[in-house]
């Protein structure tokens, strides 16, 4: 997968928590999974179809989602809350969403679907062949870590075919 | 958040009345705690398209806070059903995916302003104001701020 392509997100989520948390963040870990992403605590997926397709998945420790309800609502939100589950998908929309903006104005079309959270322990390989991009965050209030899976589906408007001159 | 200069109707100098449409319970508690601390009123909420058309109609707001991203119908065509029926409708997009096809398609529809998400308080009070000022609907003169675009 090529990092042009991650990027936007790292971005968009480093940009996304910052607002909402209030904090700043950090990347502590990158890997590459070929299987399908177990969750490690709350965790959206939203998927994405056009010229690039896939989804992504947020996943937050609880306690951390618990803040950035809390920090929102301003008053304590306890992590058993039903809020709790609605911050994480409203923060996946917003990440994303930011995300396929910067990757737009690259040249990527893209059709952001809404958000549902990820009730499986394990979240299913979306293409055949492909691989997820995991990256792990430190924020003040506990651990955040983002699964991005992705291909090319078409170029990007403007790019041509290559003509053969022979 | 930083305090606010409340923003009123000019014809009455009632509180505004907002419509807050967006599919995310988190989204709506968010955006009607940022426009109360703009003075302002929670008119209804709606998740989806639809229950935004019919809310327009029960509460006659002010100003609609519509997100774009929603299941049954999406924001943008929310929006051109509302502003058909109301030419005078104020309905300010609020969503995360800001490109530009987007946007011209919201403000082709009838939407009056664009705000991107995370909101940040200073930009919506802005954009709120310069769009109730479209009418010299508002009679705040707080300046502090910039539009979002």
């Amino acid at each position: 997968m090529k990092i042009d392509l991650i990027q936007p997100f790292i971005s968009s989520l480093d940009a996304v928590l910052a607002e909402m948390m209030n904090a700043p963040i950090t990347i502590v870990d990158l890997t590459m999974e070929e299987e399908g992403y177990r969750r490690k605590g709350l965790a959206a997926v939203v998927g994405f179809k056009g010229q690039i397709e896939g989804r992504l998945v947020l996943d937050m420790e609880p306690l951390a989602a618990a803040r950035v309800a809390s920090y929102l609502s301003g008053s304590e939100v306890d992590p058993s809350e039903p809020i709790v589950p609605e911050t994480i998908c409203e923060l996946a929309n917003m990440v994303i969403g930011n995300a396929v903006t910067q990757l737009n104005d690259r040249g990527f079309q893209f059709k952001v679907l809404p958000p549902s959270i990820l009730t499986e322990e394990q979240c299913a390989k979306t293409e055949r062949n492909s691989e997820a991009t995991v990256l792990s965050f430190e924020t003040p209030a506990g651990a955040v870590h983002l699964n991005i899976s992705m291909r090319y589906h078409a170029r990007r408007s403007g790019e041509r075919a290559p003509v053969s001159v022979l | 958040m930083k305090p606010f200069e409340p923003l009123t109707r000019k014809r009455d100098a009632q509180s505004v009345r907002y419509l807050i449409v967006d599919d995310s319970v988190f989204a709506r508690k968010s955006l009607a705690k940022i426009v109360e601390a703009f003075g302002g009123e929670i008119a209804g909420e709606a998740g989806d398209g639809c229950t935004a058309i019919t809310e327009y109609e029960r509460t006659k707001p002010d100003i609609v806070l519509m997100d774009i991203t929603m299941p049954q119908m999406e924001g943008i065509e929310a929006v051109e059903r509302i502003v058909q029926e109301h030419p005078d409708a104020r309905v300010i997009m609020v969503s995360s995916v800001g490109y530009q096809d987007n946007i011209l398609a919201a403000l082709q529809k009838g939407a009056r302003h664009f705000v991107q998400k995370p909101v940040k308080p200073e930009v919506l009070y802005e954009v709120i104001r310069c769009v109730l000022s479209d009418d010299n609907a508002t009679m705040s003169t707080a300046s502090q701020g910039e539009i979002s675009r």
